[in-house]
């Protein structure tokens, strides 16, 4: 398609918020790997750096919807540029819920520090889900910036991983649990902090569905992968 | 969001369908095989750059291009149910345009009275009643949303409206006749945002009666008021589809590259 508007204006804007949404994105993307970061190495001061970040994506999300509403306003977009700027609009949403996330294990890191019993559970073997979970938001931010669709599906595919990630450690928390019980607050702290990075893979997939649905206009929401595959191909 | 653009349950009966239509003014090729059909009682609108042939497609529909010498069509306009071509050469023009009416970019009242403008129709027909022309004409102005800003003035002529009453009253004169199908040719173009705005309205209502086809070349509006669309280009049907389908996800890239302001 021709990608350039009559109005180069229109154009401008478009590209303005998109490149907006890719810095909200990065940093997200940081937040994450510092929550991992404090994680693995028990570290409050780096948890501390997560939470103070949270302002700024919150900020982030205000000035992109602020535009978003203006551009709709004026410009009355339709087809591609209307599913773009929807589109834009939910991913915004969904990053910022994912930085969300990343304060909640923040949160969590402090807790289990402060229970006094971080070493004697199994937190590290959370790094393989969080890592997982953060390379697939990685991987959809470059999807959504390069729209493709065959990158989306793939990550569609990937967040089956995590889940099953995440059955896999409940089930192991709930031994420890069993074997000792002062164990119980702090193995609950590890399953909070485990679904937080369950739900960073879901708003990943939330994201590479939005792609699907600028590229070709079809919303593949809750629809089975066998008719995902056929919209993308 | 429109109730305009969400279809009731019942599925669109067929009321009009060009078939093949190529149309000529002399040697140049207007029209290139158009095929589409027009629903009762829902408004379709068409859309295009200029010279691509809307324009030139409706006034086929009353069979305008008959007053010019050098015109002519090819292919059928059946108009249901009685599945008559309007294009045949044997039906006639004023009949057709009893059927299909048509209203103007340019208001374009009758140098009378506001009544007598309403009523012009009815006595072309040879009606004499008095007082059915009464009913009719009142009926037809309040039709068209503009009875309560002349009931007291209808003596007046018609030039003394504003350019959305003239225009509304264009439209009455239309409803007057009772036509199946009404032809509007950029009906707000030469029009303010609240007189565009009432013609917008008064479309959305009159649809109950009548069906509708309109071209204009306010893609908003086409958004706004139809239940179908068609994209023309260089004379020819490039999509016809639901308005919501073509303004959400048109199937044919050139649709898109033109309603989203790529093309030029």
């Amino acid at each position: 398609m021709s990608e350039k508007h009559l109005s180069s204006q229109f154009d401008s804007e478009l590209g303005a918020v998109s490149t907006r949404v890719m810095e909200l994105g990065g940093l997200v993307e940081s937040q994450i790997r510092q929550a991992i970061y404090a994680l693995s190495q028990f570290s409050v001061e780096v948890a501390d750096q997560v939470t103070g970040t949270e302002a700024r994506v919150n900020a982030m999300e205000v000035d992109i919807d602020r535009e978003l509403s203006s551009i709709i306003a004026r410009r009355q977009p339709t087809a591609r540029d209307l599913r773009l700027l929807i589109a834009i609009s939910k991913a915004t949403a969904n990053l910022e819920r994912v930085g969300d996330e990343a304060a909640k294990i923040a949160r969590m890191v402090r807790s289990i520090i402060q229970s006094g019993a971080p070493r004697s559970l199994p937190s590290l073997e959370l790094r393989v889900a969080a890592d997982l979970a953060s390379g697939l938001l990685r991987k959809a931010l470059d999807a959504f910036a390069r729209l493709d669709t065959a990158a989306a599906l793939a990550i569609l595919k990937e967040d089956d991983l995590i889940d099953k990630e995440f059955d896999g450690f409940v089930r192991k928390l709930i031994t420890y649990m069993m074997e000792d019980p002062r164990m119980i607050s702090p193995s609950l702290d590890l399953l909070f902090l485990a679904k937080a990075i369950e739900r960073i893979g879901d708003h990943a997939k939330n994201i590479s569905e939005l792609i699907i649905y600028i590229v070709k206009g079809a919303d593949i929401r809750h629809a089975p992968m066998a008719k995902i595959e056929s919209v993308v191909k | 969001m429109s109730s305009t653009i969400t279809l009731p349950d019942n599925p669109p009966v067929l009321k009009a369908e060009s078939k093949n239509l190529d149309f000529y003014y002399s040697d140049f090729k207007a029209l290139k095989g158009v095929s589409m059909p027009v629903y009762e009682n829902r408004v379709t609108a068409l859309i295009g750059p200029s010279g691509c042939g809307k324009s030139t497609y409706l006034r086929c529909f009353n069979r305008m291009h008959d007053l010019y010498p050098g015109h002519r069509y090819d292919g059928k306009i059946e108009l249901h149910p009685d599945d008559v071509d309007i294009l045949d050469a044997s039906v006639d023009p004023i009949e057709v345009r009893m059927r299909i009416s048509m209203v103007f970019q340019k208001p374009n009242p009758f140098p009378k009275s506001i009544f007598e403008n309403v009523a012009y129709g009815l006595r072309v027909r040879g009606e004499k009643s008095t007082t059915y022309i009464e009913d009719k004409v009142e009926a037809a102005l309040k039709a068209a949303a503009i009875w309560n800003e002349v009931k007291d003035r209808i003596g007046e002529p018609a030039t003394n409206l504003s350019g959305g009453q003239q225009q509304r009253l264009c439209i009455a004169r239309s409803l007057a006749t009772d036509p199946e199908i009404i032809l509007f040719d950029e009906p707000t173009s030469a029009l303010d945002p609240i007189a565009t705005g009432s013609i917008e309205e008064l479309i959305s209502e009159i649809k109950s009666k009548v069906t509708i086809l309109i071209v204009t070349h306010n893609m908003q509006q086409a958004a706004r008021v139809s239940d179908f669309v068609a994209y023309m280009y260089l004379g020819e049907m490039v999509e016809y589809g639901q308005t919501s389908d073509i303004f959400m996800k048109p199937k044919r890239q050139e649709t898109e590259d033109y309603i989203t302001g790529r093309f030029g």
